[in-house]
C-alpha cells in the first residue's frame, strides 16, 4: 500500500496555495541497477485534484519527475470549508487519494 | 574539508550563517524553497508508524523502548543523546539504543542489524525510526549529559578522534572543521569546535539527501566522513562513531535541534 501524501493549504482571500508532498519511487525507466539491468519504469502518470467533487486540476506526469515529488498550485475562488481531494495514479495501476479541508 | 557535516541545513534558524554574498543568498533562497517540501517528513511518518507497529520475531512494538527518559518517552529524548545507559553499561547514541530496543523488545539479531548495509532492510527501519525520534525534539536545545565518568571519557575520546590525523591524505575532521567562514565549492564548512557549528551539523541529521533520494542518519553521515578521509570503514554504531557523536553533541549544548534536515 502506498504512503499518505502530505497536503498543506495556505489561504489568502479567495486564493489557496496547495502544496503536496507525495511518497513515490518515480523510477524513470532509464536507470540501471547494480547488475546492469534496466530498472523497470514505475512512476505517477496522472494527478487529479477536485474541490468539493469538481475537478479543478489535472496533470500528466512522466519519467522526468523526481522521487518523492513536491507539487504546488494555486486555486482561485476557494472558501473556508471547501474540501480538496488529490489523487495520483501510477503506471502499475496503484493509486492514492488524500483529502484536506480549506480553513 | 572531506568531512562535510550539515552543509545544507535549513535556513531561517538562529545558527544558520548569514549570507555573505550573492551566491550565499541564492543558496539560502534555494534552501528556503526546499524547506517547505522536505521529503524527510515522509520518513518521519513512516518511522512513527514503525515505532507503534508490532514487529520482529517477538511481534512487539517499541512503545516500551527506553531512550533515556523512561520507557516509551520519545519527546525530548534525542537532544539528550548520546548518554550512559546502566542496563547496557555503555554510552549509546540514538541508533545504537534503537538496536538495543529492537533486540531486547522485538527479538531482532543485534549483529545482523550491525552488519547490514545502510538503507537496506531493517537498517532503513532504524533510519526512519531515528527520523521520527529526532523530529520529536525539534526546537529543543541540546543537553547531552556529561555527568557520568564514562560520558566524559567518551567526550575525550571523541575529541581525540576529531583531531587525529591519519590515512593516505593525513587528514582529520579538524583539518576542515575548525575554521570559521570556509567552504568547499559551494558548501559552507561548519566549525564543529564551536557551539553554533556543532549545533548546525549535529542538529540537522538525520536528514533527507536529495542526491541519494533517501534518509541519512548521523551514523551514516559519520561513516561517509570516514570514507571521505580515506579511513577504514567504521563499524555501525561502533564506540568510535558514538564518541564522535558525544563530542559533537556536547559541543552543540544549548543549540536548537532542527532535525530531520534537508541536504544536498
Amino acid at each position: 500500500m502506498s504512503d499518505p501524501m502530505r497536503i498543506r493549504l495556505q489561504s489568502q482571500g479567495e486564493l489557496t496555495t496547495v502544496k503536496i508532498l507525495m511518497s513515490h519511487e518515480m523510477e524513470s525507466g532509464q536507470r540501471k541497477d547494480d547488475s546492469g539491468k534496466i530498472v523497470p519504469i514505475w512512476n505517477i502518470q496522472d494527478v487529479i485534484a477536485t474541490l468539493n467533487g469538481k475537478v479543478v486540476m489535472t496533470a500528466e506526469w512522466g519519467g522526468g519527475v523526481s522521487k518523492n515529488p513536491f507539487f504546488q498550485f494555486v486555486l482561485k475562488g476557494t472558501k473556508a470549508g471547501d474540501k480538496l481531494s488529490v489523487t495520483w495514479r501510477d503506471n502499475r495501476g496503484d493509486s492514492r487519494t488524500d483529502e484536506a479541508v480549506i480553513s | 574539508m572531506l568531512c562535510i557535516l550539515g552543509i545544507y541545513a535549513l535556513t531561517g534558524s538562529a545558527q544558520t550563517p548569514q549570507p555573505k554574498d550573492t551566491t550565499d543568498a541564492a543558496l539560502a533562497q534555494y534552501r528556503q524553497m526546499l524547506q517547505e517540501a522536505n521529503p524527510a517528513d515522509l520518513y518521519v511518518a513512516k518511522g512513527q508508524a514503525l515505532w507503534a507497529q508490532a514487529r520482529g520475531p517477538k511481534a512487539q512494538s517499541l512503545r516500551t523502548c527506553d531512550l533515556g527518559l523512561g520507557p516509551g518517552v520519545v519527546k525530548g529524548a534525542w537532544v539528550r543523546l548520546p548518554r550512559y545507559f546502566s542496563d547496557t553499561g555503555r554510552v549509546q547514541d540514538l541508533e545504537s539504543r534503537l538496536i538495543t530496543c529492537m533486540h531486547d523488545i522485538q527479538g531482532f539479531d543485534e549483529q545482523e542489524l550491525i552488519d547490514l548495509d545502510f538503507s537496506k532492510g531493517e537498517r532503513l527501519t532504524i533510519a526512519q525510526l531515528a527520523a521520527y525520534v529526532s523530529s520529536e525534539s525539534e526546537g529543543m536545545p541540546f543537553n547531552v549529559p556529561q555527568t557520568n565518568p564514562v560520558e566524559r571519557e567518551m567526550y575525550a575520546i571523541g575529541q581525540e578522534l576529531f583531531y587525529m590525523r591519519a590515512g593516505t591524505h593525513d587528514f582529520s575532521c579538524a583539518s576542515c572543521h575548525t575554521q570559521d567562514g570556509r567552504r568547499i565549492r559551494l558548501q559552507d564548512l561548519p566549525n564543529l569546535s564551536t557551539p553554533a557549528g556543532a549545533g548546525f551539523a549535529f542538529g540537522t541529521w538525520p536528514a533527507y539527501r536529495i542526491s541519494t533520494g533517501s534518509i541519512w542518519s548521523m551514523q551514516q553521515r559519520l561513516a561517509d566522513c570516514f570514507r571521505q578521509q580515506r579511513f577504514p570503514k567504521p563499524k555501525f554504531a561502533s564506540p568510535a562513531t558514538i564518541a564522535l557523536s558525544v563530542y559533537l553533541g556536547v559541543n552543540a549544548s544549548g543549540q536548537v535541534a532542527q532535525a530531520p534536515g534537508l541536504k544536498r
